[in-house]
């Protein structure tokens, strides 16, 4: 006969990794529509993943390299650092936040179907995704503008890129569950992102951080990743900081370990809460 | 054969808070109790915090058991109708059937592919168009890509929408955009399908093609059903067996015409509204309506009398009082008006307890869902003493005659006495029309 479902309480589900892998197809479903809807009723549409960076790209070029006068990294126009820094963080940071308010924005669908609850986050994520390809191609243009030519290390920034979705997802799948429970955690993310931009090396480089600090920086994951971003783009220019890196990635399996249990544990009662 | 669905012992508790009633003994309440109570609120909801659980409104805890010990067995090819009061836990047993919620006791096997229906169109997005929102709605009933693919036809057909497939539907009328919803449901292919209530909607004729439908799946297939409906002909008409339950227990498993014949006769014969003892109101006001219903349960059954009862307390003397009250359908439209004033009659101007009992012989009113509204003043147009609203549900149905379609809330609000007269033009002669029972000529 048929495979047997049992219900009952407490029960973890022993297919849940294979439950996942068979609602792929829905978790395709809502990433595909999370893409559709997201600039219906727009003017502008796509160019709205364009427009933000470039103008944040300006802003912080006054500021950190001609008002504060910081430097670059080696001889890297300091635009093109700084815009290395900020896909990462925007794909981090708009991940966060999609993800971190992902089940309470599909509540309908949460308390009236069953599937895997850890779908939602992840398909939401890749919404942040697209927009940083579709950003992509502006470091693409500025690049060219200033004929600058990346090194080998280009090859490896898929790595990077892996990275800033860990490091997003992470603490987004702690803070979407706990947003089920209590709702104050809503208001926690504008802040989170808002406070992780400044400690965050996006407008300047992170060499700027006295030496005996810098393994203490990187206890915050995107210090490893917008380091690792730059050392792709900027080819020798910026040089990677190991053990930072190192500590960057071990706090960030930390938080994607910890998110997953965190949500695998109370995903069960989300429809009963929501 | 063998049972597809066992449940054991299946219960589940849900918290409710309350705010505690208990204000001591001043009438006021003082600003160093309200900050200690907060206080205490506060530091209880981080300790659930702290602990994971569940955070609870208010200063009282109180469980509240929605299934209690609720076993029984459903074998292939079943259809199983669920029947019972609101609150008596037939949504939250679905619920825990198709796994969105889990139970706090007890367990439920499950042999075969569920799938649910607790909602017409979950997940529809109203920016999408049609087509998209088939595929959409597809894979959230879990059904592949592959075979939304290759029935894809077949659902456009049934909806009905085939002109509007790219159009958002955000511009769909409702009854389009039920219609698509339970196209896409009603394809859906299942061992075992689990529905609630999603009959009760859309136009008449597309609901007997969904009856149908359902008849379909149930009957042809061979496949096991579960639905849960508060139209009681709907039940009759598609299930084998139905289960009774009764505030979160099993009442009654077997028959479904008797079934419904102990849902229709067990429990009070009334829908009340009370109005709390603790709350002291020395304005003229209704401290208990009551709508005394032909069957158990608030339910009452066409044409039989129906009474209303009202307590209308006054602590000061009142020279002039009115009172009137309206009846609303389940669409919030206003059914019925009944009013008690006239410049003779005084009412509630003594102190005291004033009743007041309006009979209407033969309610005509149609099937469905009605609540009641009052209007307690001091003349037709002088000031409100007090206004109570959507209170003492009840639903009337139909068990005087039986008619080969369903009886519809929407079809109309009253039914009139008629009498038809047919005439032949050929035959050049006219004669009452006889149906097929005789008491079918006049209503």
């Amino acid at each position: 006969m048929q495979d047997v479902i049992i219900i009952e309480a407490g029960r973890r589900e022993r297919h849940y990794w294979l439950d996942l892998w068979r609602y792929r197809e829905l978790f395709r479903v809502l990433a595909w529509r999370d893409l559709s809807v997201r600039y219906k009723q727009t003017v502008i549409g796509v160019l709205w993943a364009l427009i933000r960076p470039v103008l944040t790209m300006l802003v912080f070029t006054i500021i950190f390299g001609q008002i504060a006068r910081l430097p670059s990294d080696g001889t890297a126009p300091y635009p093109l650092m700084v815009l290395a820094g900020i896909l990462p963080w925007s794909f981090f940071s708009s991940g966060l936040s999609e993800a971190s308010n992902s089940l309470i924005n599909n509540a309908h669908l949460i308390s009236k179907v069953y599937f895997p609850r850890l779908i939602v986050p992840t398909a939401s994520v890749v919404v942040a995704f697209v927009d940083f390809l579709i950003s992509f191609s502006i470091l693409v243009l500025i690049m060219a503008w200033y004929q600058f030519l990346p090194g080998w290390q280009i090859l490896v920034l898929p790595v990077f890129v892996l990275l800033a979705f860990f490091a997003s997802i992470g603490p987004a799948l702690w803070i979407t569950a706990l947003n089920v429970k209590y709702r104050d955690f809503r208001y926690v993310i504008p802040f989170i992102v808002q406070f992780g931009l400044y400690v965050s090396p996006v407008g300047f480089s992170s060499s700027v951080v006295p030496e005996q600090w810098r393994l203490l920086y990187a206890l915050n994951p995107m210090v490893g990743v917008i380091d690792g971003f730059r050392w792709c783009i900027l080819g020798g220019q910026s040089k990677l900081y190991l053990p930072g890196l190192a500590i960057s990635i071990g706090v960030t399996a930390f938080f994607v370990w910890f998110g997953i249990q965190r949500f695998r544990k109370m995903e069960n009662s989300f429809a009963d809460l929501i | 054969m063998d049972a597809v669905i066992t449940v054991e012992n299946l219960s589940k508790r849900y918290l409710l808070g309350h705010r505690s009633g208990k204000q001591g003994v001043y009438r006021y309440t003082a600003l160093r109790d309200v900050i200690g109570r907060e206080a205490r609120n506060f530091t209880r909801k981080a300790i659930d915090v702290f602990h994971g659980r569940q955070v609870v409104q208010g200063d009282e805890v109180e469980e509240f058991w929605a299934l209690r010990n609720v076993s029984f067995d459903v074998k292939k090819g079943e259809v199983v109708g669920i029947i019972g009061r609101n609150g008596a836990g037939k949504s939250t047993l679905l619920k825990i059937l198709s796994r969105i919620t889990e139970p706090t006791e007890g367990r439920v096997l499950v042999r075969g592919r569920v799938a649910s229906l607790l909602e017409v169109g979950t997940g529809f997005h109203p920016e999408l168009t049609g087509r998209e929102n088939i595929f959409l709605n597809g894979a959230i009933l879990g059904m592949t890509q592959r075979e939304i693919r290759k029935r894809f036809e077949e659902i456009v057909t049934f909806a009905g929408v085939e002109r509007f497939l790219d159009t958002p539907v955000k511009w769909y009328s409702s009854g389009m955009y039920v219609r698509l919803a339970f196209a896409v449901a009603a394809h859906l292919e299942p061992e075992i399908l689990v529905v609630d209530e999603v009959l009760a909607v859309g136009d008449h004729e597309f609901q007997k093609k969904c009856l149908g439908k359902m008849h379909d799946v149930a009957s042809r297939q061979g496949r096991t059903v579960l639905i849960v409906s508060h139209n009681l002909a709907t039940i009759s008409e598609l299930a084998t067996r139905a289960v009774l339950l009764n505030a979160g227990t099993v009442e009654l498993d077997g028959d479904v015409a008797r079934a419904i014949t102990t849902y229709l006769s067990h429990g009070a014969k009334s829908s009340v509204y009370e109005r709390s003892a603790e709350e002291t109101n020395r304005r003229p006001h209704v401290s208990r309506v009551e709508v005394i219903t032909s069957n158990a349960n608030g339910i009452h059954s066409f044409g039989e009398p129906l009474e209303v009862r009202f307590c209308i307390k006054n602590a000061n003397l009142i020279s002039r009082g009115c009172f009137a009250f309206q009846v609303f359908n389940q669409t919030q439209y206003p059914v019925l008006y009944a009013w008690a004033f006239h410049p003779q009659v005084r009412i509630a101007t003594n102190e005291g307890e004033t009743v007041l009992v309006c009979r209407f012989p033969a309610l005509r009113l149609n099937v469905g869902q009605f609540y009641l509204n009052t209007y307690l003043r001091e003349t037709p147009d002088g000031e409100v003493y007090e206004r109570l609203d959507g209170i003492c549900p009840f639903e009337v149905v139909r068990t005087d005659e039986t008619i080969p379609w369903a009886w519809h809330p929407e079809a109309c609000s009253y039914h009139e006495r008629w009498e038809w007269t047919i005439s032949n033009a050929s035959k050049r002669e006219s004669a009452p029309y006889i149906g097929r029972r005789s008491r079918t000529i006049t209503r």
